[in-house]
């Protein structure tokens, strides 16, 4: 792909590419962290005006510097490590945790143009670059590779704690981040296919301009969520609030069983870690899904400058997932554990193997110029008899099991 | 969509109206207006002339179910009596750890010495401070209570005036039939107080009451006990049982 290297770094590495990388580390890295300050507040206040409250309102103006004072008042706090803990162990997982989250960031392009022919390109001191700190040519897969190190986290801490409490929740965590893991990365496989490339702004230039036009000028745009047929967003959808541990999939914390989950036994700062890092995993997972399926920065340029818009466009969407995430929090209730693992395995994971199945199968009669009603027909139809096929065994599985249950009461 | 029912729900409580009032700014709704009976932190009053109206008896104590009030009286100095009468309270303690509020005291005092005011903060942050000595519960010298540093007196006008409200609520004895009947004396700083309204009984009953209420108070000089020659006779209207 032409757009695969940021182009800052074709030709030779000077000093003015190193400053200019290191000032958008320290930029990204700054972003973040106030975007999670915000995050957390926004958080609060949503929740409260869901739930009829006012929400923190003390500190600063509307409650704006709690988060600050939280964050003070856990620095403050003593830093407890439980006699019965694996203190390597105990004092790895928070940063474990805490580090990947901040990772992720750096491949999410946040702003440039991507209007027309436009690729999002700014110059900063006569250089080109992208305005994202790091344009790995397998973005993505760094994205999956970190997030599956973040469940290195829960569970190093669930099980370095000593306290049963911990285990349970952190065995509950890596088995539900293991299964949605599988859902998520199928989901993405159909975005990567469609967008023929692994990297984060290769994907947001495959959607930029407005694809199919409706009246004139005014179109849908060219966003994956509508390419890939809006099912793979979905299960990415649920999949990632899967992932962040969020409600309804809260079983890892699940404070009503397990009194804080993994992070029982942790204080201080040690937790703050934590606590920072599961807002910056929503931060980052709304980041992704905006840029694999509604296009990143992408949209209309209109007046002044165009990386501005991206800005704009990226924040806009950005906020739209972050407002659901809360959303989702405030309504439903937690699922069961037998629910959430029938969701993952039963259903998530089915569902996106198949629609890779369907989608790799009109790209392919694409290719080679079959009638497009045949494939999408005969792929519908063994999309339609493996579901029937796995539907007939799950019952089957059940039925034996509940036999088996029969078998045993008899003895007793 | 039985399944995003919840989120409509949870939608529309955003723009619902928050109930919440803002506890420590007066302009934002501020603390809620006070039932009138409402039993808070006693006040020590005084006559209108300044003399404390505690005569050191120990009722209050008796009575307390709480066991919470310390009370120990002394002669008055001849030269600079405390209070009108032989005797004062010459300790007066109150423990709110132990307090229950029930107002018991105030029904005991005999000379309305003591009684509950409007104001509940009590967010002392030691054990000493919970035992209220008289420099904490005798009002100052405009009659109002005495400012705690733990209190909030941000809405000092509604709430400082209202030291004796439980009893202006209540008729004496507990009978309507005395409603608006003043059988208190006068306090330093507000003289004395009207009788608060609102919970008269029909007219046609309450004149017989009045006319019975007549009846026992017209006798005032009598000792509590011998009342009951003078009790009204024909008349069933309203209670009296307070008088034995």
């Amino acid at each position: 792909m032409s757009f695969a290297v940021d182009p800052l770094l074709e030709g030779g590495i000077g000093l003015a590419e190193v400053l200019i990388v290191l000032a958008k580390t320290l930029i990204a890295f700054g972003l973040l962290l106030l975007g999670v300050i915000l995050m957390i507040w926004f958080e609060r206040k949503l929740i409260s005006d869901f739930q009829n409250r006012v929400g923190p309102n003390k500190a600063g103006p509307w409650g704006l510097f709690q988060t600050l004072a939280d964050g003070l008042k856990l620095i403050m706090k003593e830093d407890l490590i439980p006699a019965k803990a694996d203190r390597r162990m105990f004092i790895l997982a928070p940063f474990l945790s805490a580090v990947p989250a901040f990772v992720v960031f750096s491949v999410i392009p946040i702003g440039g143009a991507f209007d027309g022919e436009q690729t999002g390109t700014i110059r900063v001191f006569g250089h080109e670059t992208y305005m994202q700190l790091a344009d790995p040519p397998i973005g993505v897969l760094l994205i999956l590779a970190l997030s599956s190190i973040a469940v290195y986290g829960v569970m190093l801490a669930g099980w370095s704690s000593g306290s049963k409490y911990s285990l349970l929740g952190a065995v509950r965590g890596t088995a539900q981040m293991v299964s949605y893991e599988a859902a998520l990365g199928l989901a993405v496989v159909t975005v990567v296919m469609l967008a023929g490339s692994l990297s984060t702004h290769s994907i947001v230039v495959s959607q930029s301009g407005s694809g199919y036009q409706l009246f004139g000028d005014f179109g849908i745009p060219r966003w994956n969520v509508i390419a890939t047929g809006v099912v793979p967003f979905v299960v990415f959808l649920i999949a990632a609030t899967a992932e962040l541990n969020r409600p309804p999939f809260d079983l890892v914390e699940a404070e009503q069983e397990l009194v804080g989950g993994f992070h029982t036994e942790y204080s201080s700062f040690r937790f703050a870690l934590f606590y920072l890092a599961e807002f910056m995993n929503t931060i980052t997972m709304s980041a992704i899904i905006v840029t694999l399926f509604l296009g990143g920065p992408a949209g209309p340029t209109y007046f002044g400058p165009g990386w501005l818009w991206g800005v704009i466009w990226f924040s806009l969407k950005l906020f739209v997932f972050l407002f659901a995430f809360v959303w989702a929090r405030a309504t439903l209730p937690r699922f069961r554990y037998d629910q959430l693992m029938n969701i993952g395995w039963k259903v998530m994971i089915p569902l996106a193997l198949g629609w890779i199945l369907l989608l790799a199968s009109i790209n392919i009669g694409r290719d080679e110029d079959w009638p497009m009603w045949a494939v999408v027909g005969v792929s519908f139809l063994v999309l339609v008899v493996g579901w029937g096929t796995l539907s007939l065994a799950v019952e089957q599985a059940q039925r034996r099991r509940i036999a088996a249950l029969d078998d045993e009461e008899a003895f007793i | 969509m039985g399944y995003l029912d919840g989120f409509r729900v949870t939608f529309k409580k955003l723009f619902e109206e928050r109930l919440t009032r803002d506890y420590s700014k007066h302009t934002t709704g501020g603390k809620r207006v006070k039932p009138v009976r409402l039993h808070g932190r006693h006040v020590l009053n005084r006559y209108e002339d300044g003399m404390e109206k505690c005569i050191g008896c120990e009722l209050c104590a008796g009575v307390c179910p709480a066991r919470c009030i310390y009370v120990r009286g002394a002669d008055n100095p001849p030269d600079d009596p405390v209070s009108p009468g032989e005797r004062y309270g010459y300790i007066y303690e109150i423990n709110y750890l132990r307090c229950i509020h029930c107002d018991l005291c105030v029904e005991a005092c005999p000379t309305e010495a003591i009684t509950e005011s409007k104001l509940f903060e009590f967010s002392f942050t030691n054990r000493n401070d919970a035992i209220y000595t008289k420099a904490e519960l005798v009002v100052d010298d405009e009659g109002l209570p005495q400012r705690l540093p733990w209190e909030d007196w941000s809405d000092l006008a509604d709430v400082a005036p209202h030291t004796s409200a439980w009893m202006r609520a209540t008729s004496p004895s507990g009978s309507a039939a005395y409603e608006g009947r003043v059988q208190w004396s006068g306090e330093l700083g507000f003289g004395v107080r009207a009788s608060e309204q609102g919970q008269s009984l029909p007219e046609s009953e309450a004149e017989a009451g009045i006319a019975e209420a007549d009846a026992i108070f017209s006798h005032p000089g009598e000792p509590g006990g011998h009342d009951t020659t003078h009790a009204p006779t024909g008349s069933s209207a309203g209670g009296e049982e307070g008088h034995h």
